[in-house]
């Protein structure tokens, strides 16, 4: 399997530790970075295959886009009263997958989780790919999408601003500043490894791009003091950005007067969704992705276990949002609201609302068990259907909500084309191809960041958890 | 002054320092330790990860960046105030769902984001500024064997510039230190 990783000595043990004990600076420089620096004749097949159904994947995605500016937005089948349908559906599954990359990078670096520091990375890279994907769907939505700028507040000749009271123009400052400063904190975390790829390079197309990328990092002392301090204000804006993004994109609903969008509890529950179904997508990439590239003792059985115990919890919390949105509508005594909930899961959609209650809440319960949560690919595939059920979450939100809202002569029944549908898995194609660029030509894993964990380890044992467990376990068993 | 300290003066501007090369974690903070302690003050560690420590252990002030950070984050938020105020109030008034001109409330998401995106890249792009980068070359990347410094080494540098610096006595002194090697690195 992993060829470019080189050969793997012993069969390797699973580990429930942050990183498996004895770990050398140098060894994990040779497990991440030799399959970057591998020469092209190298690439393992899998790569090559992966990579050629997402190229062709992308091309799907670039006819459909094509055909969406020369025709124009028609093309779709958002119409009255569906005006907005599976664009926004896929805008916000998008957006919403990016969210885990940026917890995982920033929350827990504030909150000193050491098992971050191995996953981190290719969760940014899932964030960044995923906002580009989310950011094309509004902006070709707009139906011009050459004149996207005038979004963006400058001075022009018309005399004319963005609408600022509007949450559509709120979401635009949102999703500009989450990729850019994403982009950002990806890039500054990238300078270290880089620098590393420089000393390392063989060729000179790899001296040169990597030489170019690491700025002339040299890893002094006073640059690494900076760095730091950086690297955490970096974090600590982008902890709160990323709840803000998901609730000014929650508030594009709960503004409107619509009954199943007008609900304070959104902003909180948009954003708990968000983390639920970003961190599906990050045990959907790390399962395959560890294994293929002979990671495991770096991307252990610990980080499947924490991912999944968060998505637990925040899939525990979107339930008690679908609970708290059937009892506001009972309980507001409104009957628009009533019948929407009655809608929602008897009226003529309701297999989308079961099927999603099946993907979001049961099929989520087998992960209060150690076991499932440590069987990599048992936590691959409920991962898979938590986001088709995440994806479901917002048809049924978004759509069902505007089928049938208050006068009954406005009622009409929303159908998707097959642009629709080609525009959304292509997208999948623009992000998986992005993806395997990235594992390609950059590390997956931030070694400098790893070496620091490897020395606490060595040191300290950075796992007090883990120590207090096993003692607590031993104790048990003598007695 | 014999000859031979003489020629070596001459010979001092381009001199970058010298460089002692270390394994371990431990032997750079001992090593910066009595580096500092001994009176150097143009010195500075190469270490392929952040040492917790190390810049206190080189006599290195804290960082001031959190201060740029917080004044240009504040000025991002107030930045982004005054846009939608000047914008809704004065150059284009718009009445909008019956608010007042200065709906203040409608504008706080956007100098939120104003305040983030100010803070993020002054944090990012100050910290690079004051560490000198983009800068491909720089002389310590002479030193032999400094390929591995992002890799598993740890390397300590005495510039030449330091006002106790003397090509004999400090290179007695790292010797002192146990290092792996003591390489004399060029400009």
């Amino acid at each position: 399997m992993a060829v470019a990783a080189g050969k793997r000595k012993a069969p390797f043990k699973e580990t429930n530790r942050v990183i498996r004990p004895g770990e050398t600076y140098g060894g994990i420089d040779d497990a991440v970075l030799t399959p970057v620096l591998a020469p092209l004749t190298k690439t393992p097949v899998w790569w090559w295959i992966g990579f050629t159904i997402s190229a062709a994947v992308l091309l799907v995605y670039l006819v459909s886009v094509v055909k969406l500016i020369t025709t124009g937005i028609g093309i779709f089948g958002n119409n009255i009263p569906v005006a907005w349908g599976m664009p926004i559906i896929n805008f916000v599954w998008w957006i919403g997958i990016g969210h885990a990359g940026t917890l995982i990078s920033a929350a827990l670096l504030l909150f000193r989780q050491p098992w971050r520091t191995t996953v981190n990375r290719f969760a940014e890279a899932m964030t960044i790919f995923a906002v580009v994907c989310a950011g094309l769907y509004p902006i070709l939505h707009l139906g011009r999408p050459w004149v996207f700028y005038w979004l963006v507040p400058y001075p022009n000749t018309f005399g004319l601003w963005p609408q600022f009271r509007s949450p559509l123009d709120w979401d635009f400052f949102a999703i500009g500043t989450y990729f850019t400063i994403s982009a950002v904190f990806w890039f500054i975390g990238l300078i270290p490894d880089l620098a590393t790829l420089r000393d390392r390079a063989k060729t000179k197309a790899q001296q040169l791009l990597y030489g170019l990328l690491a700025l002339g990092w040299n890893g002094s002392a006073k640059a690494w003091q900076r760095y730091q301090r950086a690297y955490l204000l970096l974090a600590a804006v982008s902890f709160p950005l990323v709840l803000s993004v998901h609730s000014t994109i929650a508030m594009d609903f709960a503004a409107a007067q619509l009954p199943g969008w007008n609900n304070t509890i959104m902003p909180p529950y948009f954003v708990a969704g968000a983390v639920f179904a970003g961190f599906a997508m990050v045990l959907i990439l790390a399962v395959p992705l560890r294994k293929a590239f002979g990671l495991e003792h770096l991307v252990t059985l610990r980080h499947l276990d924490n991912a999944s115990k968060l998505m637990l919890a925040t899939g525990m919390i979107v339930v008690y949002g679908y609970f708290i949105e059937i009892f506001t509508a009972w309980y507001s005594g409104v009957e628009f609201e009533r019948y929407m909930i009655w809608n929602r899961m008897f009226g003529d959609h309701a297999v989308f609302f079961w099927a999603l209650i099946f993907c979001n809440f049961v099929a989520i319960q087998p992960l209060w068990f150690r076991k499932v949560r440590q069987s990599p690919w048992a936590l691959f595939f409920i991962a898979i259907i938590v986001s088709v059920g995440m994806w479901l979450e917002r048809f049924v939100i978004f759509v069902v909500s505007l089928t049938k809202d208050f006068l009954i002569s406005s009622w009409a029944d929303y159908v998707s084309t097959v642009w629709d549908w080609s525009l959304f898995i292509g997208s999948l194609g623009l992000f998986s191809t992005l993806f395997f660029l990235f594992i390609r030509l950059l590390p997956s894993i931030a070694t400098a960041e790893t070496k620091e964990t490897a020395y606490h380890d060595h040191h300290h044992g950075s796992d007090a958890f883990e120590h207090a467990r096993l003692e607590y376990f031993h104790a048990e068993e003598t007695a | 002054m014999s000859s031979a300290t003489l020629a070596r003066t001459a010979s001092a501007p381009d001199l970058h320092g010298l460089v002692a090369q270390f394994d371990s974690v431990e032997a750079i903070r001992e090593a910066s330790t009595r580096v500092r302690d001994a009176g150097y003050t143009k010195i500075d560690a190469y270490t392929p990860f952040p040492v917790e420590g190390l810049d206190l252990d080189l006599g290195m002030k804290p960082t001031r960046l959190g201060w740029v950070v917080l004044i240009m984050g504040i000025t991002g938020g107030l930045g982004g105030f005054f846009m939608q105020w000047y914008a809704n109030t004065t150059h284009y008034p718009l009445v909008s769902g019956g608010k007042p001109l200065n709906s203040w409330p409608n504008w706080i998401v956007i100098m939120y984001e104003c305040t983030i995106l100010f803070a993020g890249l002054t944090a990012a792009i100050v910290m690079l500024v004051r560490n000198g980068l983009p800068r491909p070359y720089h002389p310590i990347f002479n030193t032999p064997g400094f390929a591995n410094a992002m890799r598993d080494r740890f390397f300590l540098c005495i510039e030449a510039r330091d006002p106790k610096f003397d090509l004999d006595s400090t290179r007695a002194f790292l010797e002192g230190l146990s290092p792996l090697v003591i390489s004399e690195v060029e400009k």
